[in-house]
């Protein structure tokens, strides 16, 4: 569980980037961190890991504050893949990319090599166990680096902005995984501000503005709230902006997904045939 | 004008290969773009979008080298013949991250440089200067470091630098995927403001094509090299071949194929939420008489 507790944080350069944000995600939630630029979503969920530290306020990890803790036991259980993967890569092959961890946690030689197989397997890398990262295309490297995540198994995993530069297909994959992780048990904490991923993933979502959190609620409410989503410098889905212009037609107006929609209008022009 | 738009782009047969590349990162790219048009060249990760673009100002075969086959002619010249500074004030191109572009310590240095590089005298660097910045909606910001702008903002600068060239075609690569939906918006206004307002040719590289699509005459999609896709938005969208190469469709349009699926009675295929909107309210109101 993660508790934030009215958290401040200003960088070294002074820009304020978190001014008394407060939240809680449960174990096994889904969760989408959504806001403009600079709203301060991956400012908080650095501190989800211990990477910064609040200047007021506290971060819980089950329990636990994160200034009482390093970086490399919170890492056990939260695992954050960054927005840009070439922040993270610095080995000369994938393999030694995803086994990099395994190996500081001090995992034995044998249990790498399992997890190191079953992870790159898991995201479709095992042909490029001995590339270099950085030869891979854009989509690639952030497959790898959520597998070097992935294989020490962590119970939270925060993707900061998983669907940039990813195409049409890699962002249906990526739905699934999403998904199955979830389904496992996982937390799953995506930063984002692509509205159409989100309206078709629908998790719990927790809306930022201006380093606090302005609204959270499940996606089919807090997505089809003009006020909301404006207040936090979005745009409506494009599903949820026809059903606003059909509400002299008496349709439900928590309507985000393709899916729903031809299932309401099917229904509203079925009933009189 | 009732004479026909000449072609500003010509490819024929066209072939690349990367120096390093086992196989063609495009083939047998036929291809012909009309002055004032907006096109959106979209297509799968890896379709050889991007690199086919890189044709069109010389990068590709000047600066990547390689393995270029067949014709490529851009504003009359022949791209093999020019090198990429001819070829600059003509095809100007935006890249997806613009903190790779400015490099300045303000907005108006930014916009000012490739003038500068021209040997433009001073005066004429002004005027155009402050003509770019205000078609990308950016006077306000001309005296501020690019750095401290936000993603969307510094995308107008590179946009307003690649104008004051005054190029006939600017490439745009994914613009808008590191910036958020305002900003996003915004971009695509200023982007169709240039093309309506001034007749600059667009070609946008694009994944979003629920944002972008209402600007466009004409799209193009690729895949695994080759032109699949070649035409007016509605049909394209519509199109079985769309759907099987794997494009994300705009939303309007997913859900007017669901309803028609199902035998529901709508006349012509919606790309936007506004067509959306209308035809479905059509269907309802004959439903309710």
């Amino acid at each position: 569980m993660i508790e934030v507790n009215d958290v401040y944080y200003v960088y070294p350069n002074g820009v304020q980037a978190l001014k008394g944000a407060s939240l809680t995600v449960n174990d096994g939630e889904f969760i989408a961190l959504m806001g403009q630029n600079g709203a301060g979503k991956t400012t908080l969920v650095k501190h989800f890991n211990g990477l910064l530290k609040p200047n007021k306020g506290e971060v819980l990890i089950d329990g636990v504050n994160t200034k009482d803790v390093s970086v490399a036991t919170l890492a056990r259980k939260v695992g954050l893949v960054f927005q840009n993967p070439d922040h993270q890569f610095f080995c000369e092959t994938v393999e030694k990319e995803v086994s990099f961890a395994l190996k500081n946690f001090g995992f034995e030689e044998g249990t790498i090599e399992k997890r190191v197989n079953w992870a790159l397997n898991l995201l479709d890398l095992t042909q490029y166990r001995d590339a270099s990262p950085f030869m891979l295309s854009g989509g690639e490297r952030k497959r790898v680096a959520l597998a070097s995540i992935l294989a020490w198994d962590p119970q939270i995993v925060i993707l900061d902005e998983p669907t940039i530069g990813q195409d049409h297909a890699q962002k249906e994959r990526l739905r699934q995984f999403i998904v199955q992780l979830n389904a496992q048990g996982k937390t799953v904490i995506i930063v984002t501000h692509d509205i159409e991923f989100v309206a078709e993933c629908k998790p719990r979502i927790i809306l930022m503005a201006d380093g606090r959190i302005v609204a959270e609620g499940e996606t089919n409410k807090v997505l089809t709230d003009p006020e909301l989503v404006n207040h936090a410098s979005l745009v409506l889905p494009e599903v949820a902006r026809i059903f606003i212009s059909l509400r002299d037609f008496n349709l439900p107006k928590d309507v985000v997904d393709i899916y729903d929609a031809s299932k309401v209008l099917l229904e509203r022009l079925g009933k009189t045939k | 004008m009732a004479t026909e738009k000449l072609a500003i782009i010509k490819a024929k047969s066209l072939t690349y290969t990367y120096p390093i590349g086992a196989k063609p990162a495009f083939e047998d790219v036929t291809l012909e773009i009309k002055e004032g048009e907006f096109v959106i060249l979209t297509g799968p990760s890896g379709c050889g979008k991007t690199t086919l673009c890189r044709c069109f100002n010389g990068l590709i075969p000047h600066f990547y080298g390689g393995r270029l086959d067949g014709e490529i002619e851009v504003a009359g010249m022949r791209v093999v013949e020019h090198q990429i500074h001819e070829l600059a004030q003509h095809v100007g191109l935006v890249f997806q991250n613009p903190e790779n572009q400015l490099f300045a310590l303000s907005v108006e240095k930014d916009v000012a440089f490739g003038l500068e590089n021209l040997g433009i005298p001073r005066e004429e660097i002004r005027k155009r200067v402050d003509w770019a910045l205000q078609m990308a909606d950016i006077l306000d910001l001309r005296e501020r470091a690019p750095y401290e702008l936000s993603g969307g903002q510094q995308q107008r600068v590179a946009i307003a630098s690649v104008l004051a060239m005054h190029p006939e075609v600017i490439v745009l690569d994914e613009p808008t995927s590191f910036i958020d939906p305002l900003g996003a918006q915004k971009i695509f206004e200023v982007i169709n403001e240039l093309n309506e307002k001034l007749g600059i040719t667009i070609i946008l590289v694009e994944h979003r094509l629920d944002l972008a699509s209402r600007y466009a005459d004409r799209i193009i999609i690729m895949s695994k090299g080759r032109i699949v896709l070649d035409g007016e938005p509605r049909k394209v969208f519509d199109s079985e071949e769309a759907r099987l190469v794997g494009v994300g469709i705009p939303k309007a349009t997913r859900l007017f194929q669901i309803l028609r699926e199902h035998r529901f009675n709508i006349s012509e295929v919606p790309v936007t939420v506004e067509e959306a909107s209308i035809v479905i309210k059509e269907a309802l109101k004959r439903d309710r008489s």
